[in-house]
């Protein structure tokens, strides 16, 4: 078992003169470099390419595709990062070439397609959210956090309020304090109880003139939701804060509570976990977020308007439904979309062109191909898968913070840990073995020995049962075999201090 | 110096009271509880000497590879040494958290902190309920 098929990097494979393709004979007359090119701009020796031929190319990189372990492969319920399958449709849609083969240069009114789509997102997370106005240029979740901050930061300068502080729970994802440090304001602590919400004391002793925002994940990290957040963001905004939302745990309430509707003025969404975006690869990906109107003139310009070219002119899908032929963009008939620039208290532009137009389009494609009514269903079953699995782990593991959860739960490897000396860290790693992705581990960090679990709505009852029973046989195995898991993998643990301390960052070294 | 004499901030820093010149200095480190839970070390911001620090504020960060946390001051005071092996040799705070592992020295500014402050048996208790 023990790993013996390490996978070589593509340099040392690499062979003097091997090549995987030979070009023609020039056909045209030849010069000298030097007579094209300054002498600065010429390498004095060539690159350090690895030199192979085609088959080893491929089964090179076949072979490295393989050793992934991906939604489309494995279950992977990885807490907080809501891996749900993508429905290869999002995929499909976004690569048409009417929208991937567009240039961002074009003048708006060939681009007529693609800005509908994304007013129409903008209109779709706008009521999702239950907020008036929405900006798709953030680039992911914590870009979307800080956008948002600036857009309070500037809204309180406007106001002519010194806000300096923003309030984040103990039990917050670390973008939050992050965010908030990124945005000029100092990250204040709120304890939470010993049930995981908010320690309403420790809010009261800290809410005073000096706080711009609260942000707050609903529902939490530990898959609860909030059972006082009317009344924390009633307290709140009644020192004259805001209300962010960290819109990462989404998929337990779409279609069912809106934020806005609870108390947020502001939040983002995470469109690779709520709405099937592709995960991971570091992007591109994208975090649109949504405000209230009195923050909307602050929002990065530009946003997608719908202008009416002549008075009472219909959509148009009204107008193709009704037959109507005449469905240039052209058509004086129909309205005009374009990107509005005249914002003069936006905080100006956080992202180059539209925002990462492809993944805005596999959402667009994902909520118009479920619905509203879809949606909402969505949300029913991955509260009720999460529900199902956690009946069946918590008679493997406690689960410190309840008997019900929402979208994700929180058991504790804490016990088994203190008698058999099996770490969370070790179940985490001996899973791969058995062909599961690992949960998140060691967040949040409230939880001793917190293995964070999240099945999401795609998954069957089936592969739940699988892998509680997995969990609980991991359970009863000897602590050695554990500790030196995963023993089926090309590299079982890497050294991640050394990965930190030293990291080796290109080849050769 | 021995766990069972030193005492403890419920942050789960350590703490040892003596007299150096006339003044009194409490040297700092990090439990060894907190240092296992902490997991692998990649990282210490230390503080600077003469830096005032405040009771129950953080006067130093550590990296984990999960993980930043802070290391709080049990005391008011100002740091008159820090551990400068130690960036170099995190390992040491896991194989001699109460010895070469010691993180800062501060002259106690006022000892009101110390009335918080935990003797080794409630803190062991501290960690075995948590």
């Amino acid at each position: 078992m023990k790993n013996t098929h390490d996978t070589q990097s593509i340099f040392e494979l690499s062979k003097p003169g091997r090549r995987a393709a030979r070009l023609p004979a020039c056909d045209v007359p030849e010069r000298k470099i030097s007579d094209l090119l300054p002498a600065a701009a010429i390498a004095t020796a060539p690159p350090a390419l690895p030199e192979l031929a085609e088959p080893a190319v491929i089964r090179h990189f076949v072979n490295l595709s393989t050793q992934n372990m991906s939604v489309d492969t494995h279950f992977y319920p990885l807490g907080s990062c809501t891996m749900k399958y993508n429905p290869k449709r999002n995929e499909r849609a976004a690569a048409m070439p009417g929208l991937a083969d567009l240039h961002p240069y074009q003048p708006a009114e060939t681009l007529q397609g693609m800005l509908e789509m994304l007013y129409e997102l903008q209109e779709a997370l706008q009521e999702i959210s239950g907020l008036e106005a929405c900006s798709l240029q953030p680039a992911a979740g914590a870009h979307g956090e800080l956008a948002a901050l600036l857009v309070a930061a500037a809204y309180f300068r406007d106001l002519g309020e010194n806000r300096t502080k923003v309030l984040v729970p103990d039990n917050a994802h670390g973008t939050n304090p992050a965010s908030a440090a990124m945005g000029g304001f100092e990250a204040v602590t709120i304890k939470t109880t010993s049930d995981g919400f908010v320690d309403l004391d420790d809010l009261d002793a800290n809410l005073d003139d000096q706080v711009a925002v609260l942000m707050i994940t609903n529902p939490s990290t530990l898959g609860l939701f909030e059972p006082n957040m009317q009344e924390i963001a009633d307290r709140v905004h009644r020192a004259g804060g805001l209300i962010y939302l960290d819109g990462a745990n989404m998929n337990a309430i779409l279609g069912i509570s809106r934020p806005g509707d609870f108390g947020a003025d502001m939040q983002h969404y995470n469109p690779h976990k709520t709405f099937s975006g592709p995960h991971g690869g570091g992007g591109p990906g994208a975090g649109p977020i949504c405000v209230t109107e009195k923050l909307a003139p602050y929002l990065p310009a530009p946003v997608v308007v719908k202008e009416s070219r002549v008075a009472g002119c219909e959509s148009r899908e009204e107008k193709r439904k009704a037959g109507d032929s005449r469905l240039t963009t052209h058509d004086p008939q129909l309205p005009l979309f374009r990107l509005d620039y005249d914002r003069p208290k936006s905080i100006g532009r956080v992202r180059s062109f539209f925002g990462n137009v492809g993944v805005l389009l596999r959402a667009y494609a994902y909520i118009r191909s479920h619905g509203p009514d879809g949606l909402r269903r969505v949300s029913e079953n991955a509260v009720l898968n999460a529900n199902y699995l956690l009946s069946r782990v918590k008679h493997i593991l406690p689960v410190p913070q309840g008997n019900r959860c929402m979208h994700e739960f929180v058991a504790s490897a804490a016990d088994i840990k203190r008698d058999k000396n099996i770490s969370a860290m070790d179940m985490a790693k001996r899973l791969l073995d058995f062909g599961y992705h690992a949960p998140t581990v060691y967040f949040p960090l409230t939880v001793p020995e917190a293995m964070m679990i999240e099945p999401t709505e795609t998954e069957s009852k089936e592969t739940l049962d699988a892998f509680a029973e997995t969990l609980f046989r991991v359970t009863e195995e000897e602590a050695n075999l554990l500790h030196e898991a995963p023993h089926s993998t090309p590299v079982s643990r890497p050294d991640e201090v050394r990965a930190a301390r030293q990291p080796v960052l290109s080849y050769p070294e | 110096m021995k766990p069972e004499e030193l005492l403890y901030a419920k942050t789960h820093e350590w703490v040892a009271i003596a007299e150096e010149n006339g003044t009194k200095v409490a040297t700092l480190g990090i439990s060894a509880f907190a240092v296992e839970a902490l997991t692998d070390l990649v990282y210490i911001d230390l503080p600077k000497v003469g830096q005032k620090v405040e009771a129950e504020q953080p006067f130093c960060e550590v990296e984990s590879v999960k993980a930043v946390s802070d290391v709080y001051s049990p005391l008011e005071g100002e740091v008159i040494a820090v551990n400068d092996a130690l960036p170099d040799a995190l390992e040491t705070l896991g194989s001699d958290p109460y010895g070469e592992g010691w993180v800062a020295k501060i002259k106690i500014a006022d000892e009101a902190g110390l009335a918080n402050l935990m003797d080794h048996t409630a803190y062991t208790k501290q960690c075995e309920e948590s």
